[in-house]
């Protein structure tokens, strides 16, 4: 099919992007000055994207909804950064980063990219020192690392719980320094609203300012989104609260293939929900699962008497304590790979044993790992003798240097103590492996628009493995966009600035201006969080963990009449004209009502359980996946028609020639 | 718990503004800050009136949005933390809350609770980087050993999350903390020596233009930051300024 060409090109595996670097056209620096491109989206992908693209000599303009660049929910990611450095000397290469990548994505990811992905990985670590990003340290100065679910090497680098911040900081003081220079335009409280299209090619958007409520047109040779995920059509989720589809939406109403909305990771360590009042979930990092252990109590009174407050866990024997991932999957335990945690969680919990009040949470346990490091400390101490009440008090503070600032937060939300209590811990939503399909030079099926970072489809599967979203969102940004688009943008050297009063940029403002007063004029009965907690219940209950036709089918229904009822009967206070957080929230909104849609089908179409998506018809005896290479070893592109339920289906086929595919085992 | 709030209403940047009072019931120890005034916001749309605006995103106190002070305190009455994660546990039943936005000349409110805080964005750009390119082959990473001392130093001054609540704190409203975080953080690095005289010179002088106050040492502004970055970080930007106008 014509339409899905992902122009991988030819030669083995490991030569492919050092050929296809060496074969793409260049733009030379003069004509680059000529050159215009808008990066929608500050993260890392998109950060790091403007800046190396300026630093090139184009001229960037940058645009965020957030009052600054630095806000970007990139900023939250706690644990870590992969790369196949091999500093510890464990065996890691860059070979054994793509197979765990490719593997972890449970054989849904295409290999060409993750082998450039891996190739990279090692360039975003010299790159982030040069720019000073501190990272974790050893004593000798060298860089330190940690293991992370799904791999057996240590090739994580790390800074404390906070890498995320360190590595969007670092991306964010490059911008700056193009910002600077004059190279980059930064908008801020800026939302893109539409994507424009000139002669079939992307020329430039609409974004509204967020302070003002004026429509704008921005015109640009070609338009990189790099918008993040869509996890936040469930409601609750790691996300922030802002976090939208607007704009991959917009692109994918324009013509751009949505790939795989159906694979979206539910992260196993996260806070549980305390109520209905809930805004948002928060991750404790998969670093956590280094050292603490997983459990739920062995009986079914125990577990009852634990949620009734009669028992506390400190009180539940060794000997009935069921650790159930070290019981399940002896060679990995408690760092299997996120979907394996989840459902594992999820299971114990169905079955009875959760252990708070709704009996949806399982226990986090660091207790060993605090008796195991203080024995250490106290033996180097010289302190062979040393009692328990001693050892415990060096092991805290071991944990405290480790984790402090993630058992802090957790102290902050809950109340509790987790070095003297378990933590209690639940599946949420947190990141979408789906995303706008893109070809190998990540460019979407509209040309001259391109998709990075989470906002892709293509490095992760169906299941992402820790560390690997800031590794995915600085390679495209980074290292791999900025040599791709050249290949497109030496057609345009002569083009000059894009014309933002032609007729396609009158159609998308009007279009824009239109759904705008439509949001403006429903009956006002009910908020838009109203709708927003609708959507994300039926997202949960029947497109979450685990899913079956029956009730997809129900999901599919379900939204398309919510939406009917939401544009009917939304209420959006103030007006369009200046700050109004109600209408920016109603159009995000409004566009997961359609994604929420297409969602349920892209789940419903794939009959097989793999990665994050586990349809409860196919899977193992022993409730493991069971993935169908056979029928569905290929990428769900869907277009768009109108309404979400009659998208047309595109399938790009996935070719292992390096890889045999397995059933993946963590046994 | 019932709580009575006074919040600070203001339609834009050029409107005056004004408190008004709310009184909300059956609010739950266990809500966020926030998520109390998400119940405020629903019960106001409902009533049809416009709700409260304030800025907020992450909710889990790193991204540095949230810009209110509660009760004279910007982020509240609980150290080190930010409003997101603030708990309606901190508070009792029958309390009355006021709550406004962060105050500085420097910080002009855009409405009700938030703040125009480009300023922070342009004090970066004067020199809050390493000029090394981004896209070209830099030396291995391990070829740069840091001590892990300096290492962890430059790690603790690089994690201010920019939320301004130093300057908010502040009765100069200085944005010495701020700045002397970031110069800081690389003032301890090798990589970031070869530019530390340009780069304290240039924002510092960004930071004045801003319309930021002086430093006076009174220290507010450690006892209210979020993330408990040290006055240390200004005693060493005060040295590196020194050291950088001397030698010119």
């Amino acid at each position: 099919m014509a339409l899905l060409d992902s122009k991988v090109p030819q030669g083995p595996l490991a030569e492919k992007w050092s050929k296809h670097k060496n074969d793409i056209r260049l733009v030379n620096p003069a004509n680059k000055r000529n050159i215009d491109i808008i990066v929608v989206g500050t993260g890392l992908a998109g950060a790091s994207a403007s800046a190396t693209l300026a630093e090139l000599g184009y001229n960037v303009k940058t645009f965020c909804y957030q009052d600054s660049p630095r806000r970007a929910h990139s900023i939250a990611a706690q644990g870590g950064v992969n790369a196949a450095k091999n500093y510890q000397g464990d065996g890691d290469s860059v070979y054994r980063l793509f197979y765990d990548t490719i593997k972890g994505g449970d054989y849904r990811s295409r290999e060409a990219n993750v082998h450039r992905l891996a190739e990279v990985s090692t360039n975003i670590i010299d790159q982030c020192v040069a720019q000073g990003v501190p990272f974790a340290r050893e004593y000798g100065g060298l860089l330190d690392n940690r293991s992370f679910g799904g791999v057996q090497v240590s090739r994580t680098f790390y800074a404390k719980g906070q890498t995320g911040q360190q590595l969007l900081l670092g991306a964010y003081s490059s911008m700056n320094r193009q910002i600077q220079r004059g190279k980059i335009k930064s908008y801020t409280r800026h939302e893109m609203m539409d994507l424009v299209l000139v002669d079939g090619k992307a020329r430039g958007i609409i974004a509204r300012n967020l302070v003002t409520g004026e429509i704008e047109r921005h015109g640009a040779h070609a338009v990189v989104l790099a918008t993040g995920g869509y996890g936040n059509v469930f409601f609750l989720s790691t996300y922030c609260m802002g976090a939208n589809v607007m704009a991959a939406w917009r692109a994918h109403r324009r013509g751009a293939l949505f790939a795989n909305p159906c694979f979206t990771q539910i992260h196993p360590t996260c806070i549980p929900v305390s109520g209905d009042h809930q805004s948002k979930l928060t991750l404790m990092s998969e670093s956590l699962r280094n050292d603490g252990r997983i459990w739920v109590p062995k009986k079914l009174e125990d577990a009852q008497a634990i949620r009734e407050g009669k028992l506390k866990p400190t009180q539940i024997a060794e000997e009935d304590r069921d650790y159930y991932l070290e019981r399940r999957y002896p060679a990995f335990g408690n760092l299997v790979p996120r979907d394996v945690a989840s459902r594992a969680a999820k299971e114990r919990c169905d079955a009875g044993y959760g252990v708070n009040k709704t009996g949806e949470a399982v226990y986090l346990d660091f207790d060993s790992a605090i008796m195991r490091y203080g024995r250490e400390k106290a033996n180097t101490m010289g302190l062979k003798d040393a009692d328990d009440k001693t050892v415990r008090e060096l092991g805290e503070k071991i944990v405290e240097a480790k984790y402090g600032n993630l058992f802090q937060m957790y102290e902050k939300i809950v109340d509790e103590n987790p070095y003297k209590t378990p933590m209690k811990i639940y599946p949420a939503v947190h990141y979408a492996m789906g995303g706008l399909w893109v070809d190998y030079n990540l460019m979407t099926t509209i040309p001259g628009c391109y998709a990075a970072g989470e906002a892709n489809f293509s490095d992760h599967g169906a299941n992402r493995l820790g560390a690997s979203a800031l590794m995915q969102g600085l390679a495209d940004g980074y290292f791999v966009l900025p040599y791709t688009i050249g290949d497109y943008l030496a057609d345009d050297i002569q083009t000059g600035a894009i014309d933002t009063n032609s007729a396609a940029f009158d159609e998308a403002e009007k279009a824009v201006k239109e759904k705008l007063e439509r949001l403006m004029k429903g009956s006002g009965q009910h908020s838009v969080d109203y709708y927003h907690k609708k959507l994300g219940k039926i997202m949960w209950n029947k497109c979450g963990m685990s899913r079956n036709a029956k009730e997809l089918q129900e999901a599919i229904e379900e939204i398309a009449a919510l939406r009917k009822d939401f544009y009917e009967n939304v209420r959006v206070t103030g007006s369009a004209d200046g700050k109004n957080q109600e209408l920016e929230k109603a159009g995000r909104v409004a566009d997961f009502l359609e994604l929420g849609e297409l969602f349920a089908l892209d789940a419903l179409n794939r009959n097989e359980s793999c990665g994050g998506h586990f349809r409860e018809e196919y899977q193992t005896e022993d409730g493991e996946a069971l993935r169908d290479d056979e029928n569905y070893r290929y990428v769900a592109a869907w277009e768009y028609k109108g309404e979400p339920k009659d998208a047309v289906l595109h399938k790009e086929e996935l070719v292992y020639e390096n890889i045999e595919l397995k059933t993946r085992s963590y046994k | 718990m019932k709580i009575h709030l006074k919040v600070w209403r203001q339609k834009d940047a050029n409107s005056k503004g004004h408190f008004e009072s709310y009184d909300l019931d059956h609010i739950e120890a266990d809500m966020s800050f926030l998520e109390m005034l998400d119940v405020l916001n629903e019960s106001l749309i409902n009533q049809g009136k416009e709700p409260v605006e304030f800025d907020h995103d992450c909710r889990e106190g790193i991204c540095g949005t949230c810009s209110m002070v509660i009760n004279g305190k910007p982020h509240g009455p609980q150290k080190r933390t930010t409003t997101c994660q603030l708990h309606m546990r901190s508070f009792k039943d029958g309390d009355s809350i006021t709550i406004e936005p962060f105050r500085a000349q420097a910080f002009p409110v855009i409405k009700d609770l938030i703040v125009d805080r480009s300023a922070f964005d342009r004090i970066q750009q004067a020199g809050g980087y390493i000029s090394v390119n981004t896209s070209g082959r830099p030396v291995d990473a391990n070829a740069i050993p840091i001590e892990k001392e300096y290492a962890d130093a430059s790690f603790n001054a690089a994690t201010c999350i920019g939320c301004g609540a130093c300057v908010a704190a502040c009765k100069n409203a200085s944005a010495m903390l701020f700045t002397s975080a970031k110069v800081s953080q690389y003032a301890l690095l090798p990589q970031g020596r070869v530019e530390a005289t340009t780069r304290v010179l240039n924002m510092v002088k960004q930071m004045d233009a801003e319309g930021f106050g002086n430093c006076t040492n009174t220290g507010a502004c450690e006892v209210e930051c979020p993330k408990g970055i040290s006055l240390e970080n200004i005693a060493r930007m005060n040295r590196e300024y020194l050291g950088a106008v001397v030698k010119g």
